[in-house]
């Protein structure tokens, strides 16, 4: 879906390090299946917490949870391939738990961190943990904001004294505010106003809901940037950032009980104080289409189709809701999962292709409501409607005829051989664990997913293609590319010209 | 076809196994390095904990040989790599569907991309012997016999083109496009493909690039992986196994240099957008310029690292101008572009190209303090074990090394070298490198 609808990032990764990494196209993993985009519904405020049995591993790669003395989540995952760590804050906060008027400003405090505490100046934070050899960085969605340094595993404790540090006592002149708004705006200008799928994707989500507080973009409303003020996000953070609200995760080359007693000291010790309680601001039925056309300086048309599902509740005891969504991430897998996949074979390739490119996404889980997209780019010469209608076919086909054995297997093999992979990443090991706990999830979710997914059966897929595809639930988005204004701001220079 | 079940009782094998086998006892993995007999340069880290294996095999292919007016030849060689094999003794010819079905069937990815230096193939698979024996066979067909379907070309190029005129209505590729063609001039890396270019092209030019590029003889293989190098040299002989035997690799034709700037460039192309997008520049250096490390350590200070460089602290942290600001060097085997990239407001594109301009004068000028010196050091030296905390970053080094034809023990002697460096090494690195009397300059965006 682009920019619009993921993260936020404190610094994009542009050019950086020398030592080129040579990467891998498909990058199927379960996180990336159930992308946080949107999801499952509203969450109790209170995580059920694992109770820690230390003679027990919580789960088969040895991850353990903790509740410290102030309620505050500790999540460690060991992995002593090499001397590196990763410490993540994640509190459970995000642009949803944002009200009108101060959209972005989850985002907006995020960046706000960086900008001292009462004891470290602004810039310090970022100068020490350099210092340490480290790198870092930080993530807003709708459900969570997260805060993150990569370093030596045997300089942790540094790192959660200062992280500790500005969770509790963030605090920065007005000045400081004032300039970092800009680059606040800076991004949005980047990342979305001249972006046109990011463009359609933010209009898109702001037609689909109504009362769900998913309708506004991460970053916020350009005017209320403009509009916001140093004690918005002041307020913002003395209101959320609480230890109840918040898990620490620490991946790495560490052991597990010398990172249950730093964490006691640095967050266990902060004063433990209430969670605001969240309102429900529950997604009324949609009753009917939606279409809306957003116009914007392109060349290729777009389509974006958003289905109102259910969402995954819960890994343990699930109801038909659950199993549902179970059924609607495999049936994206079947869509898009591979190369060759259905939508690919029936949109993309012929003499009378009508699709360049397409893609599907089950957006089931996190704390607000879900969504099935749908997304393709036309051919040239065809239109986004023989697009959609195409896509649309697509999902009736399954809805007939069903799907095979053999592809439900394909898409369940690529998903345990994921798991495999992914565990090279310490960095994807403590963002999968995090993920969960911000959604309510337990400790060993993907486990328990892993195991859901693979009992899913052709029959539930057909179902769901059968139920949830028509047109009383579905939002599309048609994107009119326009002739950029100055027809001579367009010079094209022949390959091998020089200006010099 | 490999079942289901066969596939997850290995990999749930392998999650209990490699709990057994961590070990805090920390050092840097071995590089080995031989020879095959076909003439392809091999380098493995075993690297045991996890069942998985990284290949990565480069050729000389990349785009600085795309023919004169075929600029895209490389990348639509890479492209069709995936699109079918031919038929082989028992085994029939599989299509494009075919092969995408088969890997996700392994659960394995395999996958072709083209560089300015290099033409990559890239296999990731479980270490399960029969899977990867499976992977490890088809990767050979893909690499060795791609089929060329004829009507899969038209379709490609024509997808090809379409994402290129809609690269073009966005100010950042303007500016590359830019950019790139002032700093490089009619060097082949300030070339890319174009509707004309790739009009140009046809499978015939594909299948040529390929059998006079593509030999064993000129593969530089990396692998890391849960492989012993007996494996490695099963799993090598196996994936060049499909290329015909090679008839000796003669030397190919060099390519030439890319000429310095003589004088500075200034481009304000006016674009209707958000932002305007800043590039400043000038040729760099290759990468095997002695002076490498002292420019990567004097770049970091400049503008590569992370939220404490010059540049951000100017630029962003005091002035609030742009959400990204950034510098770097892009050397391969020529003296790929030095380049500071910024966004901001068409309004403030001005002060922000005065900003940068000024710091980087001052900086090439005067070099480092010894404060930022130390800095960087302590960044890169004490973070360097994050450079190879994975398989996938382990891979990216040891590629490097083989590309590069870096000494086994680079990495070894890595921290030690950084270590070493003086602020008047650093300093007297960026001053024979860069220029800012003579660099290119490209604003895009804003009114005219």
């Amino acid at each position: 879906m682009g920019a619009g609808a993921g993260f936020f990032l404190k610094k994009l990764n542009i050019g950086g390090f020398l030592e080129s990494v040579h990467s891998m196209k498909r990058a199927f993993t379960l996180l990336a299946l159930a992308a946080s985009l949107c999801a499952g519904a509203a969450l109790a405020d209170t995580t059920p917490v694992s109770q820690p049995n230390p003679s027990a591993p919580a789960t088969a790669s040895g991850a353990q949870q903790f509740t410290l003395k102030n309620g505050m989540q500790l999540i460690v995952q060991p992995d002593h391939r090499a001397p590196t760590a990763v410490h993540m804050l994640w509190v459970r906060v995000g642009s949803m738990d944002e009200v009108d008027g101060t959209t972005g400003v989850a985002h907006v405090l995020e960046h706000m961190m960086f900008k001292g505490s009462k004891t470290v100046k602004p810039g310090d934070f970022s100068r020490q943990v350099a210092a340490l050899g480290g790198r870092e960085n930080a993530f807003t969605s709708r459900d969570y904001t997260g805060y993150f340094q990569q370093i030596p595993s045997h300089r942790l404790e540094d790192v959660m004294r200062l992280e500790a540090d500005r969770f509790a006592n963030n605090q920065w002149p007005d000045e400081e505010f004032k300039k970092e708004i800009e680059v606040v705006k800076e991004e949005r200008r980047l990342r979305t106003e001249d972006q046109p799928r990011a463009l359609l994707a933010e209009q898109l989500f702001a037609t689909t809901f109504i009362a769900s507080p998913y309708r506004r973009p991460i970053v916020g409303w350009m005017s209320d940037l403009d509009a916001m003020t140093p004690e918005d996000v002041r307020a913002f953070h003395r209101q959320w950032y609480a230890p109840a609200n918040a898990a620490v995760v620490v991946a790495g080359d560490v052991d597990v009980k010398k990172v249950r007693a730093l964490a006691e000291k640095y967050y266990g010790s902060l004063p433990a104080r209430a969670v605001p309680a969240r309102k429900p601001r529950t997604e009324p039925e949609q009753r009917g289409l939606r279409r809306i056309a957003v116009k914007a300086p392109a060349e290729q048309s777009y389509v974006a189709l958003a289905f109102r599902t259910p969402g995954l509740e819960r890994v343990e005891n699930l109801d038909a809701n659950d199993r549902d969504a179970l059924a609607l991430m495999v049936l994206a897998a079947v869509f898009s999962g591979y190369d060759g996949a259905r939508l690919d074979r029936a949109l993309t390739q012929g003499d009378n292709r009508v699709a360049d490119t397409v893609s599907s996404g089950a957006m089931v889980t996190g704390r607000g409501p879900s969504l099935f997209m749908l997304t393709g780019v036309p051919a040239q010469g065809k239109t986004a409607a023989q697009v959609e209608e195409a896509l649309r076919a697509e999902v009736a086909r399954v809805a007939q005829g069903g799907v095979s054995e053999a592809e439900l297997n394909r898409v369940k093999t690529q998903w345990i051989a994921s798991t495999v992979y992914e565990r090279d990443s310490v960095m994807n090991q403590a963002q999968e664990l995090g993920g969960n706990w911000a959604q309510g999830f337990p400790l060993d979710a993907n486990e328990k997913l892993l195991a859901l997914l693979r009992t899913v059966t052709p029959a539930e897929v057909q179902a769901v293609a059968a139920r949830y595809f028509g047109d009383d639930q579905l939002t599309a988005a048609t994107l009119l590319p326009q002739p950029l204004d100055a027809p001579r701001a367009r010079p094209t220079l022949p390959p091998g010209t020089a200006i010099r | 076809m490999i079942t289901i079940k066969k596939v997850a009782s290995k990999a749930i094998l392998a999650s209990a196994t490699t709990i057994f086998y961590a070990n805090s006892a920390w050092a840097l993995l071995p590089i080995q390095h031989w020879t095959e007999p076909n003439g392809a340069k091999v380098w493995l880290v075993e690297s045991p904990v996890i069942p998985m294996v990284d290949v990565q095999i480069d050729f000389d292919a990349g785009s600085r040989r795309d023919p004169a007016g075929q600029a895209g030849l490389a990348s639509a060689v890479a492209n069709m790599a995936s699109k079918g094999v031919k038929a082989a003794g028992a085994e029939p010819a599989l299509d494009e569907n075919a092969l995408g079905e088969a890997w996700a069937d392994l659960g394995a990815s395999f996958e072709a991309s083209a560089d300015n230096d290099a033409l990559h193939y890239s296999l990731r698979s479980l270490t399960d012997p029969p899977l990867l024996d499976k992977a490890s066979r088809l990767a050979a067909r893909q690499i060795g016999e791609p089929s060329w379907p004829a009507d899969v070309w038209p379709r490609d190029r024509a997808r090809w083109i379409a994402s290129l005129k809609e690269a073009n209505t966005r100010p950042a590729t303007v500016a590359a496009h830019a950019f790139a063609a002032a700093v490089y001039g009619s060097h082949p890396y300030g070339t890319r493909a174009t509707e004309d270019t790739l009009m140009r092209i046809q499978v015939a030019d594909m299948q040529a690039f390929h059998t006079q590029l593509v030999a064993s003889c000129r593969a530089k293989v990396s692998i890391v992986g849960a492989v012993s190098r007996a494996q490695a040299q099963t799993l090598v002989a196996t994936l060049l196994s499909r290329l015909p035997a090679s008839t000796g690799c003669a030397p190919l034709p060099p390519v030439g240099e890319i000429a310095a700037l003589t004088a500075p460039v200034e481009q304000n192309i006016p674009f209707a957008s958000a932002q305007a997008h800043v590039l400043i520049g000038q040729p760099g250096f290759a990468r095997r310029d002695p002076d490498f490390l002292a420019l990567l350590v004097g770049n970091h200070i400049l503008g590569g690292g992370g939220f404490v460089s010059r540049l951000t602290s100017e630029v962003r942290e005091k002035r609030g101008l742009s959400y990204s600001v950034y510098s770097y060097f892009a050397g391969g085997l020529h003296a790929g572009a030095f380049t500071v990239g910024l966004q901001t407001r068409p309004d403030q594109a001005a002060q922000a190209v005065q900003v940068s301009r000024d710091v980087i004068s001052r900086y090439v000028a005067e070099g480092p303090t010894e404060a930022e010196l130390r800095a960087a050091k302590d960044n890169l030296i004490g973070g360097f074990a994050l450079r190879i905390d994975s398989n996938k970053k382990l891979l990216g080094n040891v590629a490097n090394i083989a590309w590069n034809d870096l000494p086994l023990n680079y990495l070894d002697e890595w921290t030690k070298k950084v270590e070493a460096l003086t602020v008047a090494d650093v300093r007297a690195a960026m001053a024979r490198k860069l220029q800012p009397e003579r660099m290119v300059t490209v604003v895009v965006g804003g009114k005219p």
